[in-house]
């Protein structure tokens, strides 16, 4: 610990010729950064580059294999792989959700706007009682137009869920290009989610 | 109407920084005095109608104006008045004109304070600094009007974000932009002496106040945010190694080198290209920061909403000043040759030591933090790089910086010799090694936090031995109590602010032996934790000014006898139906009994108990390095800030 240890100060001496090149050290540095920023940035606005986003395996690839029973209480269309197969009309929206969960209460809204606008979505109820499943939707609304029971689980672990909420897209060929752990607010709404619907449509 | 009058402002602000621009610049260039003379009544102009904007962005939050949608956005009626103002400065739009207001009163200072700073230098930083006023005034009016208005008004506003109602988070802003605008000053110092083509000892004198001003406003900022995130986010933590936590970090440490090296060039007339280069790094690291936070490109709970035209303004900004700055810096920094020779052991050889290990630091967080937003876009990969890697990673820099702070401190300048500091610093070392072995046998061999307790007691007994060096106590304790008083206030700033940091690693190594536990208990249970019983009486209703709280009443024993009775609540807004957690924290400056109350199942309130010996420390260490660097602030030479007549320099 004692200061002779100390490297023999390399104090930046007066330039000479072989070293002024460090001193365009910073400016590279900052101008690669600097690239490396606007690449981001333009990735957020096209999509590409989500800080958020936890990536999926599933990504450009279609759903796996599942079937799911109906909710029997709310009266809707039950839910398989083969309603996410393509050609579809449009791209989908998936989403896994729970009576339980807070952050679905959160998303809700969005939800509901989205259905109201025509976009199908489909959900997932999670590891939910029928009851409370149903209760959620008949006190909140319902946004889906078809709704799979998952109460083992099993389906959103094939699907590498997260937790709830989450949201994927699937595409017009049946592919899923998005992937979205947490709830939709209206920001992720506008800024992620009706860009890539546009896309998409 | 009040609402436009600030917008027109703002233009009148922007047309100002325009004209303060470059009016001092071209007349430095020529040595006109007259357009040089533009430099100071621009200034000042531009500070007023900054300040008139501000108001008036106030004003509109005060009356709860619906019209505004910026106060739509973040405020309602049902705000007490002090968040209702902290609203205002707690969004992106407020908060940016805040930026603005504290840049214009910088510019204001140099221009008010600065009458013994040449001419030409000072035209040239207040030209610099009107750089970027303007630059940041135009983003605002282009990309984050906080004036805009909504039609027809809703009926009240909707930000009544819980978290955010809070004092710290009130103070935290304010302090953090003097800090980050602070270094814009001495970014303006820099640009300008590159201009000029001069470094001298008189430029170090000016340069140094502000860093020490920025650098105390800084630790402040970090140290309430750092507070806010202990108390309010209820996790028990003080510090996550989040990129925006990082971000106000590496203008920290930047800084910090920064404030050592310009007393290099002042006192030795060398390192002048490294502290340019610094000055222009601290000011870096703070709009990176900036950017970070506001452009979007990272997922952090700090992050303000954003969208990317702002980030792309920001970093166009960021680029024209950083990397304009540093072309400036590679063109013209050979002119500034060191005149001062150098031997490593000396008091400047520690202080490039200490340079270097700073720098080194944040070269650590700075690729921490960026890593992960690089890695994305390299090669796709998501990766997330966490309190692991940065405790790993800085450890082994930060503690031979700490073990070199008092040697360091001890050296006489040219030339030192490192055994005669340390011989006067043998009982500091002993102190230390004492308090660290004693940790370790006392708490069942914890390494790091007893590493961290030796490092405190070495920095607080290493202050103590230079204080009592300088005094002369031991040699002549007679006459220790008039040298003591005339011991230059810059001495003992120093002192102060490595005890300080001292104070603040005891804290982080007392946290190092925390323990907390997770229990559910039902009204009249108990549990034990840390050698206290913890006993749930009830669990209630109680009813806020906007908000209803369930609220837990924990009353915490030693043997047998009552410590304290904590209160934790879980509050639920009924505005925006937020639920936050408040912790019931009680401290003895020893150590803090806290609680947070979590969900409730079948009559059982879930609780976590946290027991953090010396935690307060943690802060009340920044407190008296932020003390230090107002104390140093306060020096006459600093004051004074022009050469000083020969010999009224005594050697700090």
């Amino acid at each position: 610990m004692s200061a002779h240890e100390e490297p023999t100060a390399p104090a930046p001496a007066p330039a000479s010729r072989s070293r002024r090149w460090m001193l365009y050290a910073p400016l590279g540095l900052a101008a690669a950064a600097g690239a490396g920023f606007y690449v981001m940035l333009r990735g957020l606005q096209t999509g590409e580059y989500d800080p958020r986003g936890v990536p999926s395996v599933l990504l450009g690839r279609t759903p796996p294999e599942f079937s799911l029973p109906p909710l029997e209480a709310a009266n809707l269309p039950a839910l398989a792989a083969t309603d996410l197969r393509g050609p579809l009309p449009g791209p989908v929206l998936v989403n896994f959700w729970a009576s339980w969960c807070v952050p679905c209460i959160i998303e809700h809204p969005q939800l509901m706007r989205l259905s109201r606008e025509g976009v199908p979505v489909f959900g997932i109820n999670y590891k939910d009682r029928a009851e409370a499943g149903a209760g959620f939707l008949r006190q909140h609304g319902n946004p889906f137009r078809r709704l799979g029971r998952d109460e083992p689980g099993r389906v959103a672990i094939d699907w590498g869920v997260y937790g709830v909420p989450e949201t994927y897209l699937v595409d017009r060929q049946g592919l899923v290009r998005w992937r979205f752990a947490g709830p939709i607010t209206p920001e992720v709404l506008d800024r992620d989610l009706r860009p890539l619907l546009r896309r998409h449509a | 109407m009040i609402p436009e009058l600030g917008h027109f402002a703002l233009a009148l602000a922007v047309v100002l920084a325009v004209a303060q621009s470059v009016l001092p610049i071209i007349g430095a260039a020529r040595r006109d005095a007259r357009w040089m003379g533009t430099a100071g009544p621009l200034a000042a102009g531009q500070l007023v109608s900054v300040a008139v904007a501000f108001g008036c962005l106030l004003w509109a939050f005060a009356v709860n104006d619906t019209t505004v949608s910026n106060v739509v956005a973040n405020s309602h009626s049902a705000k007490p008045l002090i968040y209702k103002f902290s609203g205002a400065w707690g969004n992106h739009e407020g908060s940016m004109v805040l930026w603005v207001l504290i840049l214009a009163l910088c510019g204001g200072a140099v221009a008010g304070f600065g009458r013994d700073l040449p001419t030409a230098l000072k035209a040239r930083v207040i030209g610099v600094l009107g750089w970027v006023a303007a630059g940041f005034l135009l983003f605002i009016i282009f990309t984050s009007n906080p004036f805009d208005r909504v039609w027809p008004p809703p009926p009240d506003g909707q930000g009544l974000n819980p978290v955010l109602q809070d004092i710290g988070l009130a103070l935290h802003p304010p302090m953090l932009y003097l800090g980050y605008v602070g270094y814009a000053v001495t970014f303006a110092f820099a640009v300008a002496a590159l201009l000029e083509g001069r470094v001298d000892a008189a430029w170090g004198r000016w340069v140094r106040p502000w860093s020490l001003m920025a650098w105390g406003f800084l630790t402040l900022g970090i140290a309430l945010g750092s507070w806010w995130a202990y108390y309010e986010l209820g996790w028990g933590g003080y510090w996550f190694w989040d990129p925006v936590e990082n971000a106000s970090l590496l203008p920290w440490l930047v800084g910090t080198a920064l404030l050592h090296s310009a007393i290099v060039v002042e006192k030795r007339d060398a390192l002048k290209i490294w502290t340019v280069l610094l000055a222009i790094l601290a000011f870096a690291m703070s709009l990176l920061g900036t950017f970070l936070v506001r452009s979007g490109v990272l997922n952090s709970v700090h992050a303000f909403a954003n969208d990317p035209a702002r980030g792309v303004f920001i970093l166009a900004l960021l680029m024209i000043y950083v990397a304009g700055a540093f072309a400036l810096f590679a063109w013209r920094a050979p002119r500034l040759a060191p005149t001062g020779i150098f031997a490593p052991i000396s008091r400047e050889g520690a202080l490039v030591l200490n340079n270097l290990l700073l720098c080194s630091i944040a070269a650590v967080v700075l690729a921490g933090t960026l890593w992960p937003l690089f890695a994305d876009i390299l090669t796709g990969a998501k990766i997330s790089v966490g309190p692991p890697f940065f405790n790993t990673a800085t450890a082994p820099l930060a503690i031979p910086l700490v073990l070199a702070m008092p040697i360091g401190a001890m050296m006489p300048w040219k030339r030192a010799d490192a055994w005669g500091a340390l011989q006067r610093l043998w009982w500091a070392a002993l102190a230390s090694l004492a308090v660290g072995f004693l940790y370790l046998v006392a708490l069942g061999y914890p390494v790091w936090p007893a590493i961290g307790m030796a490092m405190a007691m070495w920095l607080l007994a290493g202050a103590a031995a230079d204080v009592a060096d300088r005094i002369a106590l031991w040699r002549r304790p007679g006459q220790a109590w008039q040298r003591a008083k005339g011991l230059p206030r810059a001495a003992w700033g120093a002192a102060i602010a490595h005890a300080g940091m001292g104070v603040t690693i005891a804290g982080v190594a007392g946290m190092g032996i925390a323990t907390d536990t997770l229990v559910a208990l039902k009204p009249g249970e108990s549990t034990r934790l840390a050698g206290y019983e913890w006993r749930l009486e009830s669990i209630t209703d109680v009813q806020g000014p906007n908000y209803a709280a369930r609220r837990a009443t924990v009353t915490v024993t030693r043997d047998g006898a009552v410590v304290t009775v904590l209160s934790p609540e879980r509050r639920t807004f009924q505005v925006d139906r937020q639920t936050t957690t408040e912790a019931a924290i009680h401290t003895n400056a020893l150590r803090d009994l806290y609680a947070v109350l979590g969900e409730e199942r079948e009559e059982a309130g879930v609780l976590r108990l946290h027991h953090n010996p010396l935690a307060p420390w943690i802060w009340f260490g920044s407190i008296i390095m932020a003390l230090g660097a107002g104390l140093s602030l306060s020096d006459r030479r600093m004051r004074v800030a022009a050469p000083a007549p020969k010999g009224a320099t005594a050697p700090a």
